[in-house]
């Protein structure tokens, strides 16, 4: 499963500038403002241009820290949102079922080594990215703070969260920065992949026994809601969206995709013989979209400030892996310390790659 | 035993233990490793469990008692050099069996063939991590010292001639009391083995049609595959008995450890609660 953080736009960024900060602009020496001018327009063009942004290029600090904040949300949301679904791997009703979704959380885990590399090319790591999260300072999808309490549950998560996920995803496929948009088109991919598994699980329940029915229809009536969230706050409260887009690093409003996401849901809960938990959905034919019911706004506040279902089991899981594991990431260094050969050492690059600007 | 059974088990469960580590890795690309180890086993045990029968009905509505793999793999995860030692005992084990089952007309020759080169990477990436931990930091490696020590006795049994993979053809159910109380006398140590070994192949006989395993011959070239990795990775082998009077072979006849029933009621559970659902 897979979540874009549209929904986390409310937080502060105060942790990610200062990351941000450490990559070196050319702004940052005694760089003269008409130079400085000259690169901002450069940029300006560029993104105007729909060229794409590599990492060498001079990019405004506040752009940086955008998407270092998006990618490592981003990147978060797909290591936690592994858990709810490894929830089931071991209860799984049916070894076909099982190989599926161990091979989805295991995508996951790929997925969020591609948006960690991602995010490194732009002068952070993924160690600091992980000390963040861990720390409390980033966030991830507030999806993943809903628990997993049935079978069904694995399937509503594909449809609906994943099917969420590729509705925010595919416009970054054509994301201002170059790296996080070559990732976005494998993501995209496997997810689309994933979401229809997840359709499919539940159309296998649906049209099984009743309790098997009545799994599938409680799943969707608890997952609903809170994937109409994963778009982020309305527009009107949506505090980066104008300057996200200005900088085409999204394509689409919050609302923009939510209501595209209603209107491909409702006729899929259809062919699954599910309803969606909201009376007032219904076809609009003056707008030729869904009306449908309003969200709960403030339970996604409380969720995200932590105080959502399973915020604190989320992250608790997640340190205790990251400490758990310290050791073997210690042996795995000393090792490679006692065996690695001068020569190769050297040729190891520092840190980081913007010496060149 | 139907040999396609235990093969099949072994693999099951193991690729069930694995599963259990989702979400809790040491880093994200032991993520991705385990994952994907454990998902190549569920591959393979879907195929030999549907030379029997049913996948589901056999992995989902058999008790413990009815279930062939060995005690080694159904051990719960531990902590990562756990987990590691026991991929190394196994992997290796299956490897080298893979391999030989491959090289015969047998028929498991085919999938064999199929799965021994995933085993191949299961087994690069379990010695390599025995590796690193051994000659990593001192934590680690008395980490992995301890896990290779705790699983040690569960290693015999690998070596119980299973039924229909024999060299001569021939059923292990006439020797299977008589080999288990042979190895279980003769392997108390390393230095023992090869004795033991060649007892087990003097019982089941070396000669060869086609699928055949030389036991013994299996049980030597493992010792020293372990022996060497072990050694590399400045560890000791444990000199603990292989296997005791009631441990060895005991998988195989369906007796388990205490953790192996806990195991299979979680994977049951939902299953079981739906009877004749599809899913």
């Amino acid at each position: 499963m897979a979540a874009v953080t549209a929904d986390q736009k409310t937080q502060s960024t105060s942790g990610t500038v200062k990351a941000a900060g450490t990559g070196a602009g050319p702004a940052a020496g005694a760089a003269p403002d008409a130079a400085d001018a000259a690169l901002l327009a450069a940029f300006d063009a560029a993104v105007a241009a729909d060229d794409r942004i590599e990492p060498r290029d001079w990019m405004p600090e506040a752009y940086r820290a955008t998407l270092i904040r998006q990618m490592a949300q981003h990147a978060h949301s797909e290591i936690i949102g592994m858990q709810p679904e490894a929830n089931w791997i071991t209860r799984a009703p049916s070894l076909r079922r099982k190989a599926i979704l161990m091979a989805k959380v295991q995508d996951e885990a790929g997925h969020g080594l591609y948006l960690y590399s991602a995010a490194e090319t732009l002068g952070t790591s993924r160690e600091e990215l992980l000390d963040k999260l861990h720390a409390g300072r980033q966030r991830y999808s507030s999806i993943f703070n809903y628990p997993t309490l049935t079978w069904a549950d694995v399937g509503a998560i594909g449809w609906l969260v994943d099917g969420a996920a590729i509705t925010n995803q595919v416009p970054l496929c054509r994301c201002s920065y170059g790296p996080y948009a070559r990732a976005m088109v494998r993501i995209c991919k496997e997810e689309s992949f994933h979401q229809r598994q997840g359709y499919e699980l539940l159309l296998a329940l649906s049209r099984g026994t009743e309790a098997q029915h009545a799994m599938a229809q409680d799943a969707v009536d608890r997952w609903w809601w809170p994937s109409l969230m994963m778009f982020g706050p309305p527009d009107d409260a949506s505090s980066h969206s104008e300057q996200s887009m200005a900088w085409k690093i999204k394509r689409h409003s919050n609302d923009e995709l939510r209501q595209r996401f209603v209107d491909i849901c409702v006729p899929q809960a259809e062919a699954l013989g599910l309803t969606l938990p909201d009376p007032d959905i219904r076809w609009n034919e003056e707008r030729g979209q869904h009306d449908f019911g309003a969200i709960d706004w403030t339970e996604f506040q409380q969720v995200l400030k932590g105080n959502g279902p399973c915020n604190e089991q989320r992250i608790t899981q997640r340190r205790r892996a990251h400490e758990e594991g310290a050791w073997v990431r210690d042996a795995a260094a000393a090792y490679a310390a006692k065996h690695t050969t001068p020569s190769t050492r050297t040729a190891q690059p520092a840190q980081h790659v913007e010496e060149t600007a | 035993m139907s040999a396609a059974l235990a093969l099949g088990d072994d693999a099951l469960v193991l690729s069930h233990r694995l599963g259990e580590w989702a979400g809790h890795a040491p880093v994200l690309e032991e993520e991705v490793a385990l994952a994907n180890i454990a998902l190549d086993l569920l591959g393979q045990a879907r195929v030999l469990l549907s030379l029997v029968g049913d996948e589901d009905e056999l992995a989902y509505l058999r008790e413990e008692r009815a279930f062939r793999n060995l005690q080694l793999v159904e051990q719960p995860n531990g902590d990562f050099a756990h987990t590691i030692a026991r991929q190394l005992y196994f992997s290796v084990y299956q490897h080298l069996l893979y391999e030989r089952l491959a090289a015969g007309d047998g028929e498991f020759a085919g999938l064999a063939a199929k799965a021994v080169k995933e085993v191949a990477y299961h087994r690069d990436h379990a010695e390599q991590w025995v590796l690193r931990l051994g000659d990593g930091t001192a934590e680690s490696h008395e980490r992995m010292q301890s896990g290779l020590e705790a699983l040690w006795r569960f290693t015999g049994e690998m070596f119980q001639p299973v039924e229909g993979l024999d060299a001569a053809g021939t059923t292990a159910a006439t020797g299977t009391t008589g080999t288990t109380d042979t190895a279980g006398a003769t392997d108390t140590a390393g230095a023992t083995d090869t004795a033991g070994a060649t007892d087990t192949a003097g019982a089941t006989g070396t000669s060869g049609s086609g699928s055949g395993v030389d036991w013994a011959e299996l049980e030597s070239a493992w010792l020293s595959a372990v022996t060497a990795t072990v050694e590399r990775a400045t560890l000791t082998l444990p000199t603990g008995p292989r296997s005791g009077a009631w441990a060895a072979g005991a998988g195989r006849q369906g007796l388990h450890t205490e953790p192996f029933g806990r195991m299979l009621a979680e994977m049951q559970h939902l299953h079981r609660s739906h009877p004749g659902a599809s899913w």
